[in-house]
């Protein structure tokens, strides 16, 4: 464990290093999770940072990232591992092969079965096994950060599949046996809420929710990502952003949409917000038509911040 | 950290317990291990950082973002007592509680706060003031604390002190009377604070219970929120375990011949394997809402729960009618839940009820040429509504051709089966026509009902 991750104040700084602005309740939740050993489950809208703060902690812990995806019809064949079966049938072959000139000299057929029975039996053993995500994590040999991502949109088999790796951070293979972790992993898992999830799942983890955040922290967070825009067109779009965000919309931005559009503004070397700029980047900041007509009429308000 | 802990951890890990109970009571479910994990989490952090403590509790005991919330309000109650009492000076109170006597008469002539608080947690624990149930029993529990903590004894020294000849003895009485007062105010809003944290949530449980059993149409006014929570809590609790069943159906078995003739390229090893995936019949739900002046003051329950129901399920078609049927897929998808109530009522709501004219519009919004023809083999069709046709043609000729087409028709009354067929209901007859016929007048009968027909019905 790194001199960062022995205070919630040292992983604050240290997330902020690797360009992640962290508020204390990230750093807090990040601190008890290596601390406790439990997973955390991220919850919050989408963009608002849930993947980056795995990625982030990972480049802070010095781990290798780890990454399963999930979706409808995800299971352990694509998650936990899979058996080579192209090498598992060559090795039949040459067994084959092999015995067939072992069993030739043997007398009588009780004879060569005894034979075939002391040959070691390697078809199911960890050499054929191909190593999934879950798996690769816990052997992996320094440890590693887990991220299982969007794990709302898998099946509910999956989470309840989940529960093994998750509290005891062991898998259990039927052909081999048990196989633990070295190093328990750093596991996030992030849900936009699609579905609930169940409450065997909920109580393993520790449960952090990012909500979007104050003009402050959102500063902050543009200033670290967006290093090239100044301070006080920074302000302002922040300043925008946030009260767009309190209208009646379809999609609120988020932060990666807030970060994307200063991105935007530096390109086209905007200075100031001008409402002209503005129509011409909204489609950058609001993702659906209706929501962008809505904001359309309203921006000379929203930039000036009076009703 | 290691300074509290290693003074007084029997105090803090008590004072742990007790904020455990009070989430309970919050509506924060907290299993053992849980309980176990809070303390664990408090352990690595101490109790001396405030905003730590909270956030490691919080991260480890709220599970999802409503928690958040109710965890912080609890939190901030909870812990807001604690700074006068303990905070203070921890040591003089256990001295004196060590000793054995406190002395409400000379804490309060001294206005020793710091004891008096001590003393009244004290008590607050010997009394079982965190036991408190209902915001009611509030006075009650006051009165037994200050009684613990000695008051009758001050009352008679007051009142003595008083009948007094000697002026400094009526003065003295005075100002303990005067100190009484505040201790009284101090003592209620102690107790208040209790309530806040271990009977609020148990008090609205219980109306909630009797919400759920009283009669749709006969609700006050002022229950007319709660009861608008507790349909939308209860569209979600059933479309979630309606959603459960359908994915599970959708699970394969292995397609052994398919698996074998793949295999043949393999030299006859089936390493290929391949999985039977059963067809899914999507499920649909036609819902027929009646919202005429006789079910006016359920009326505006069944569109809430329709308009939750559509959030959820996803093909559902709905009708609202009264004279005449009007499909209200659009206004559910793209109103918010009171915009299309209000719409609603407003297009077809409270007039008097023909249900032959609105059997027809239903049926020729469906009817093969023209119409969208959504009605078929698959369809659930369920009618909420009394079955009173005003003496109107009742169109059993529709109801029987409706019946013929859907997988089944599920016919929900308000009224019990008694009144079925009496005056001008022709509950009676329809009911023939219905796969289930069967009274349905509060929210616990709806919510029963409805889980029994998307199991037993809708299941693919």
């Amino acid at each position: 464990m790194t001199k960062a991750s022995a205070s919630v104040e040292g992983l604050i700084a240290g997330l902020a290093d690797v360009g992640y602005i962290a508020s204390r309740r990230i750093a807090t939740a990040l601190y008890m999770a290596l601390h406790l050993q439990k997973p955390i489950l991220v919850e919050g809208s989408a963009g608002v940072g849930k993947t980056e703060l795995a990625v982030c902690a990972a480049a802070l812990l010095g781990l290798p990232l780890i990454r399963l995806q999930c979706y409808e019809g995800l299971d352990e064949s694509k998650a936990l591992y899979e058996w080579k079966y192209g090498k598992q049938l060559l090795y039949t072959q040459v067994l084959k092969d092999h015995m067939g000139r072992g069993l030739a000299e043997a007398p009588d057929m009780e004879s060569a079965m005894a034979a075939l029975h002391g040959a070691g039996d390697l078809f199911f053993s960890e050499p054929f096994l191909e190593a999934r995500p879950l798996l690769a994590a816990l052997r992996a040999p320094g440890g590693a950060v887990l991220l299982i991502d969007e794990i709302d949109k898998s099946d509910e088999a999956f989470e309840a599949f989940l529960l093994e790796t998750l509290s005891a951070y062991q898998v259990s293979i039927p052909e081999i046996g048990v196989i633990k972790a070295i190093i328990p992993p750093v596991v996030f898992l992030t849900s936009n809420n699609v579905r609930d999830l169940g409450d065997a799942l909920k109580r393993r983890c520790l449960h952090l929710h990012i909500p979007l955040p104050d003009q402050a922290l959102e500063e902050r967070i543009v200033a670290a990502r967006v290093p090239g825009v100044e301070a006080a067109l920074r302000a302002q779009l922040v300043a925008f952003v946030q009260a767009v965000r309190g209208m009646d919309l379809r999609k609120l931005p988020s932060i990666s949409e807030t970060v994307d559009w200063a991105r935007a503004l530096i390109l086209l070397h905007a200075r100031a917000l001008e409402p002209q700029v503005v129509r011409e980047t909204l489609n950058v900041l609001l993702k659906f038509e209706a929501d962008i007509a809505a904001v359309e009429p309203r921006i000379g308000e929203l930039i000036s911040g009076r009703p | 950290m290691s300074d509290v802990g290693r003074l007084d951890p029997p105090p803090m890990q008590h004072a742990l317990e007790d904020f455990l109970r009070a989430l309970r009571a919050h509506e924060i479910a907290i299993s053992p291990a849980e309980a176990m994990d809070a303390h664990r989490a408090a352990a690595q952090v101490g109790f001396t950082d405030r905003i730590l403590l909270r956030d490691a509790l919080c991260v480890t005991l709220a599970k999802s973002a409503g928690d958040v919330g109710r965890f912080e309000a609890c939190f901030d109650t909870f812990f807001a007592r604690s700074t006068g009492g303990r905070g203070a000076s921890p040591r003089e109170g256990a001295e004196l509680s060590s000793a054995g006597v406190f002395d409400l008469e000379a804490s309060l002539e001294a206005g020793d706060a710091a004891a008096l608080a001590e003393e009244m947690e004290a008590a607050a624990a010997r009394v079982g003031a965190s036991d408190i149930r209902l915001a009611s029993q509030r006075s009650l529990m006051t009165r037994r604390l200050l009684d613990d903590m000695g008051l009758r004894t001050l009352d008679s020294r007051i009142a003595a002190d008083r009948a007094a000849e000697d002026a400094v003895a009526r003065a003295r009485a005075e100002r303990l009377a005067q100190r009484r007062e505040e201790l009284f105010d101090e003592a209620g809003a102690f107790v208040a604070r209790q309530a806040r944290l271990f009977a609020g949530e148990s008090g609205r449980r219980m109306r909630e219970q009797i919400l759920g059993r009283q009669r749709l149409t006969a609700l006050e006014p002022e229950d007319v929120a709660a009861m608008s929570a507790l349909v939308r809590r209860m569209a979600r609790r059933l479309a979630t375990k309606y959603a459960r069943t359908r994915r599970r159906a959708r699970k394969g078995r292995l397609d052994l011949r398919r698996t074998l003739r793949r295999g043949l390229a393999h030299g006859g090893i089936p390493f290929e394997i391949l999985w039977k995936s059963r067809k899914i019949e999507k499920p649909k739900i036609t819902v027929l809402c009646d919202v005429s002046r006789s079910v006016a003051s359920a009326a505006q329950f069944l569109l809430l729960f329709l308009h939750s129901l559509n959030e959820a399920v996803e093909s559902l078609d709905a009708y609202a009618f009264s004279d005449h049927a009007v499909c209200v897929n659009d206004l559910l998808n793209d109103e918010s839940v009171d915009d299309a109530t209000a719409l609603i009522l407003d297009r077809v709501g409270f007039r008097s009820t023909d249900y032959g004219r609105a059997l027809a519009d239903v049926m020729a919004q469906n009817s093969a040429h023209g119409g969208r023809a959504r009605l078929d083999r698959r369809t659930t069709v369920i009618i909420l509504g009394d079955g009173r046709a005003n003496h109107a043609e009742p169109r059993l000729d529709l109801m029987r051709a409706m019946s013929q087409r859907a997988r089944a028709v599920i016919w929900l009354n308000p009224e019990p089966a008694t009144f079925w067929g009496q005056g001008d209901s022709k509950m009676d007859a329809y009911a023939r026509f219905c796969t289930v016929a069967k009274t349905c007048n509060c929210l616990d009968d709806l919510e029963r009902i409805i889980a029994d027909v998307l199991r037993t019905y809708v299941k693919p």
